[in-house]
């Protein structure tokens, strides 16, 4: 036994190896992503670890091997469950036989993600069950529980944890040794594996009592607790919980209801929880789920009990919670004072301060794709449809590159819709190398299919680099460690029908720019693919340095490239030493050759 | 013996690891630790906080607002827009030199970071300003100014964790040919 200060993420991994599991497969997402390369990284080599090509993909490699009998991990953020939907909605149906947990990182704020989506709804609509961990230290306990749950009653479940988990450290006990569990190989049953009509009515009934009983399994359930005393209470759940702890203290006059299963509700523990009370505060983040089951409750036992939360407008409907204003809502809820935030600086004014928005990285090979597409198309009507990476951060200014994001894969064929609908118009769909994989292929054969004239620009810097840096089909390397044959993204345009391919490095700017001129005025579907490595996984070239004597000042290279290693300094334009990486296309954009390689000539 | 300190700068500073060695430092004196961060989507560049809790009862990952003891800025801008956590009478330990937001060169706007540490100086009672510009020339690399300020922070006294327990903590995270340079520049950050 030993406690080590681990991430969130970590506890859970370590938490799925102790349990025995077998295979685990998913696609990167923030801040799922470390549960799966903790795995990799402490695989004895009788684990199957892959990052599987999105998250459709990864739920249904698993579910192959929990019908084998194998204890399966699936992990994806959020925003990843919608594109798993379709195998999720009818898996829950036909069950498993090896435990099953689907593990999805919801993430308040949104921190990191497009939207604030809350997977205890999807809990509820796919008739699952949901755990909610409100600590690293709970969650390695958590996911042991949750296979546990998931064999007992042949269902896959879901955890799912918030940012605050995965990403918080905390003091863990990891104890023992993985559990030794073989596979017991799959059993052949087309009327159980085999999802018909009649079969799915029989099922239904079924997944209905079970949900009956395991709401009744779960008011016993360690996790789901009711504490202190009083006629107020508090029901919360997840990182919300430690919030109400952190405000209420030692304090034993409020009762506090921690519901660490959304779904199915323990109604048994509920009914204990309100006895005796007189209103409720529903403390928690994303959507108000715990609220609205604690008010079916009351209404279905006719409880006379008063029920605040988001649906009053007495907690925050959107964005993060935090100790502080858990502590005011308390405060409000209880018709107390609300406590003194004794900062240091509350009398003086503070200065204006920095924004320091995301941007691209100094060298980051997209800087140069997007201006030179920029620069070819100057003074025409274009459409540039982003996607999901760090690409999206073309959008920001002096760039201005992205006009659409929406999801992944949405740039290449949302561009087709741009095409059809505006024909005067050059429409572009930008793409990063694992997303294209990921889910830009279909909308690549949609192209070519139905005729759209769009120009594809693939942004291969070879890795996934939002993220974290994790290999992909086109890198040749997999998460067992294995090299690999690439799947090359130029072959499988062409494969797809795509005519027109040209491969450029973006940091050799005059080239890509003439590039795209004659691509663009070509009909029909046409790809150019920029290949340059993301700077994180590559050296730097040598620094770039600014000639004073040559330099006129006009600041093209900061009002063009936006690049964070070119600052003024005393009103004069300066590369940042430390944050140059050599990538060189400010000597290109400079009017006057002021901007060298240092100590040598330009490139 | 429950204490907070926040850690705060722009990406690639080496705020987290820092924090690390703050928290390992705890918990070998057999603390119980939290920790988080919150980091925004830059890849590089952008505002980086770390919160370290110790001791018995920790619930929050994040500080609550006031709970701060000590916030060691690697960045006077980020030291002010994470001022709101300082609790009355805690401790800044703050590196002098700013570092430009790209937006300050794309607006042609003026940060300056002796505004901030002006400010800084107004609003906590108990504030150490490092050079972290000359001790980091001094040691012959930009990369050890959280090392630095980690001296700086420990010679204060206000962090409750002694220099052997902090450098003990560092030295076990970093490669060996790496020592050296390291325990100057903590000593660098310590004499100030």
């Amino acid at each position: 036994m030993s406690e080590q200060l681990i991430m969130g993420n970590e506890a859970i991994a370590l938490g799925a190896i102790k349990a025995g599991v077998k295979m685990v497969c998913g696609y990167p997402g923030t801040p799922s992503t470390e549960v799966l390369e903790t795995i990799a990284k402490n695989n004895k080599g009788n684990i199957h670890v892959e990052w599987s090509v999105n998250e459709k993909a990864a739920l249904e490699v698993g579910a192959g091997a929990a019908y084998a009998g194998a204890r399966t991990l699936v992990t994806m953020k959020q925003v990843g469950l919608n594109v798993a939907a379709d195998p999720l909605m009818s898996l829950n149906y036909v069950g498993i036989k090896g435990g099953m947990v689907i593990l999805v990182a919801d993430d308040p704020g949104p921190i990191s993600s497009q939207t604030e989506q809350d997977t205890r709804h999807f809990a509820q609509f796919a008739k699952m069950m949901v755990f909610d961990p409100s600590s690293p230290k709970e969650a390695y306990l958590m996911i042991q529980d949750a296979f546990e749950y998931s064999e007992k009653y042949g269902e896959p479940v879901f955890m799912r944890p918030t940012t605050r988990i995965c990403h918080g450290y905390q003091t863990v006990e990891i104890s023992g040794e993985a559990e030794d569990r073989p596979v017991e190989g799959f059993v052949k049953d087309s009327e159980k594996w085999v999802i018909f009509p009649k079969m799915s009515y029989a099922n239904h009934i079924k997944l209905e009592k079970k949900l009956t009983e395991i709401a009744e399994d779960f008011s016993t359930y360690r996790f789901n607790t009711v504490s202190g005393s009083g006629t107020k209470g508090i029901i919360t759940g997840g990182v919300s919980y430690e919030y109400v702890k952190e405000a209420v203290g030692e304090r034993q006059d409020i009762k506090i209801f921690k519901a660490a299963t959304a779904n199915p509700f323990p109604e048994k523990l509920a009914l204990e929880f309100l006895e005796g009370l007189d209103s409720v505060l529903a403390v928690e983040e994303l959507d108000p789920v715990l609220e609205r089951e604690i008010t079916y409750v009351c209404g279905k036992y006719g409880k006379s009990v008063k029920v605040y939360g988001k649906l009053t407008g007495n907690t925050v409907n959107a964005g993060e919670n935090t100790a502080d204003k858990v502590s005011e809502s308390i405060a409000e809820f209880l018709g107390e004072e609300k406590p003194a935030v004794s900062g240091a600086s509350d009398d003086i004014e503070a200065p204006v301060l920095p924004e320091r928005p995301p941007v691209l990285c100094p060298g980051c090979p997209h800087r140069a794709s997007f201006y030179a597409v920029k620069k070819a198309m100057e003074g025409k009507k274009t459409r540039y449809c982003g996607d999901i990476g760090c690409y999206t951060l073309g959008n920001a200014a002096p760039l201005d590159m992205v006009d659409t994001c929406l999801c992944m894969g949405a740039g290449l064929t949302m561009a087709q819709g741009f095409a059809h609908a505006e024909e005067d118009v050059y429409s572009f769909g930008f793409i990063g190398d694992s997303t294209f994989f990921a889910s830009g292929m279909t909308g690549v054969v949609n192209a070519v299919y139905n005729q759209a004239n769009i120009t594809i620009v693939l942004l291969d810097n070879s890795t996934t680099a939002m993220t974290g840096h994790q290999p992909h089909p086109g890198t040749g390397k997999t998460m067992m460690g294995d090299i690999v044959r690439c799947v090359d993204p130029e072959t499988v345009l062409r494969g797809m029908g795509v005519r027109t391919v040209v491969k450029a490095d973006p940091l050799d700017l005059e080239n890509s720019i003439e590039i795209i001129k004659k691509i663009a005025e070509e009909k029909g579907v046409k790809a150019v693919i920029f290949k340059s490595p993301c700077i994180a996984v590559t050296k730097p070239a040598q620094r770039e340095v600014i000639n004073e004597n040559l330099c006129i000042n006009c600041r093209k290279c900061i009002k063009e490239l936006g690049c964070p290693a070119i600052v003024l300094r005393d009103g004069k334009v300066f590369i940042e030493k430390s944050m140059c990486f050599g990538c060189g296309i400010c000597e290109t954009v400079c009017p006057v050759n002021a901007i060298s390689k240092e100590g040598g000539d330009r490139k | 013996m429950n204490m907070n300190y926040l850690l705060c700068g722009v990406g690639g500073q080496g705020t987290v690891l820092a924090a690390k060695v703050l928290a390992a430092a705890a918990i070998a004196k057999g603390e119980e630790v939290k920790t988080t961060e919150t980091i925004g989507m830059a890849q590089r560049g952008g505002p980086v906080t770390s919160y370290v809790r110790t001791g018995k009862d920790i619930h929050s990952p994040i500080i609550p607002l006031g709970k701060a003891d000590v916030i060691i800025g690697f960045e006077p801008g980020e030291a002010v827009r994470n001022i709101k956590y300082l609790k009355k009478g805690g401790t800044v330990v703050v590196s002098s030199k700013s570092v430009m937001p790209v937006t300050a060169a794309l607006t042609n706007s003026s940060y300056s970071g002796h505004e901030m540490v002006d400010y800084l100086k107004k609003a906590a009672e108990n504030i150490i300003i490092v050079d972290g510009e000359r001790i980091c020339a001094e040691c012959g690399s930009d990369k050890v100014l959280n090392v630095v300020l980690l001296g700086a922070a420990i010679k204060s006294g206000a962090l409750g964790i002694t220099p052997e327990e902090t450098l003990d903590a560092l030295l076990k995270r970093l490669p060996e040919k790496l020592h050296e340079l390291n325990k100057k520049a903590f000593e660098l950050g310590m004499r100030g």
